[in-house]
């Protein structure tokens, strides 16, 4: 009988219980959380559950009968402390030690922090789970000042929600563009417009200089301007946990370094997620942090773990909801790669496809779900699509090809 | 809580409470109905939700939205009864709605 231990219960953790058994395996698995919530969805977390809309018990990717019937052993509020390779255990932060024969690691991201001063101030927000919404909440009412530092998708989202529910929204990003890691000139100027309009103000090339208040926030000063705030919520990234990993002596890069098998650089252990660094089908060293990378490298690692690993090459895909905008993507961008545009942003309907040696690389599509879906078609198969034809909105996306 | 009807490709028979509001697709995952994988979670992104509407009910749902249509002409054994189960909120007339499973949503 095998014994297989999951570290981390979240989108990867599950997706791997998922296949482990759906592919036959009958061995023993056990998954561990160190939140108290069974395996819940992020995305909602930024968008409805912030808004109210969404009951709490609507975000968990399965109900608890799940683990049972799966014969998956879920352990909640437990961290793990070290790795005992050499063994084949696991400690825990209370002394229990588990033993496993293949590992796997899905520990996910935690938010990166800022420093500057006044940066541990009472109304000072970050977003990454359901204690930090349930935090923010109370506070989140209309003719608060939120001040939204960091203009990229968890910064947008809560800005957009924040103008839907009449707080004053203010957002201070260091670029000169909004989510600028992640989408091109042409869909962050659009996105620019759109919060404008919904009275979001937009404060670009604006780093945040410090917080200020008596016991708690009250003036954000950045620009060397001092901002009034009656919150702030700071969303500039994440980073990787891959300390315990890191410890055991595992490879790791700014992430667990793991193989298109989803394999660490020890046979027996495998590591899947937001926690990764691997190298994607287009063999460039990357770390993801989307659904589609947790669900689809989980796969591979429980496939792995079985003994029958196969090569991830799998399209990256995102999405982003603001106001009643889907921004929906596929592909990585490059900096040099040739854009078109298809489609009139004016009408809020429109897609921007990336061109790399005459070949569809990757898709930005704001309420355009053919040139999303057919755009990840067309990526996965290499296509090349002459830059007139993808242009030509009276030839419909299906005709691509 | 509407009462609906999913049935698998091998015929099996799973009945369950949907409470008004939510999708149907968090009905079946609520209830651990097979082979509605719902990979994106409802966010109407990934198609592997999909069901087959049992013939005297299509006119009974909403109609599909411009989203849903185009996810649907791009998924694997679609039919003109074909419906993403997150899209669909549950309402008190769809009380007895029967669906079908398709064999696979990948």
């Amino acid at each position: 009988m095998t014994q297989i231990l999951i570290i981390g219960a979240g989108q990867a953790g599950l997706t791997a219980v998922q296949t482990l058994r759906g592919e036959g395996f009958d061995g023993a698995i056990t998954m561990l959380g160190d939140e108290s919530f069974a395996p819940y969805q992020r995305p909602p977390l930024s968008k409805a559950y912030l808004l109210g809309a969404f009951a709490r018990e609507r975000l968990f990717l399965k109900p608890d009968a799940f683990y049972a019937q799966a014969g998956c052993e879920l352990l909640l509020n437990a961290r793990a402390e070290a790795i005992d390779r050499a063994a084949h255990t696991v400690r825990l932060a209370d002394g229990r030690v588990l033993a496993y024969d293949k590992l796997m690691l899905a520990t996910g991201t935690r938010v990166r922090k800022l420093t500057c001063p006044g940066a541990d101030l009472p109304g000072v927000f970050y977003l990454r789970d359901i204690a930090d919404v349930d935090a923010i909440q109370p506070v989140f009412t209309a003719g608060a000042k939120l001040a939204v530092v960091g203009g990229g998708y968890i910064g947008l989202e809560v800005a957009a929600v924040g103008a839907k529910r009449g707080l004053d929204v203010t957002v201070f990003e260091a670029m000169d563009r909004l989510m600028a890691r992640a989408v091109s000139p042409a869909v962050s100027a659009f996105y620019k417009t759109e919060h404008e309009k919904a009275g979001v103000k937009l404060l670009l090339n604006t780093g945040v200089e410090a917080f200020e208040g008596a016991g708690k926030i009250e003036v954000v000063r950045a620009g060397g301007v001092r901002h009034p705030a009656d919150m702030v919520l700071v969303g500039i990234g994440v980073l990787p946990n891959d300390t315990l990993a890191r410890d055991a002596g595992l490879a790791c890069d700014d992430g667990i370094v793991v193989d298109r098998s989803a394999m660490t650089s020890d046979p027996d252990i495998f590591a899947a997620g937001d926690c990764t660094r691997h190298h994607g089908r287009e063999g460039v060293a990357i770390r993801l942090e989307c659904v589609q990378n947790a669900i689809d490298q989980a796969k591979h690692a429980a496939l792995a773990m079985l003994g029958r690993p196969q090569t991830y090459s799998e399209v990256p895909w995102f999405w982003s909801d603001q106001y009643d905008l889907k921004l929906q993507m596929a592909g990585l961008a490059r900096p040099d790669d040739t854009i078109i545009l298809r489609g009139d942003p004016v009408s809020r309907k429109f897609a921007v496809f990336h061109l790399r040696d005459g070949k569809v690389a990757a898709v930005e599509a704001v309420n355009a779900g053919p040139e999303y879906l057919m755009g990840r078609k067309l990526i996965a198969a290499n296509a090349a699509v002459p830059p007139e034809k993808l242009a030509d909105m009276s030839i419909a996306m299906k005709d691509m090809l | 809580m509407p009462r609906i009807t999913f049935i698998d490709p091998d015929e099996g028979e799973h009945v369950v409470d949907i409470p008004l509001g939510w999708s149907l697709m968090e009905g079946a995952v609520r209830n651990l109905v097979p082979g509605i994988d719902a990979d994106c979670g409802g966010a109407c992104a990934c198609a592997t939700c999909h069901v087959y509407v049992d013939p005297k009910w299509i006119a009974a749902l909403p109609p599909k939205g411009e989203m849903e249509e185009t996810m649907l002409d791009f998924a694997l054994a679609t039919a003109p009864n074909s419906r993403l189960s997150c899209q669909i909120r549950v309402t008190s007339d769809m009380e007895g709605l029967v669906l079908r499973i398709p064999v696979d949503q990948h």
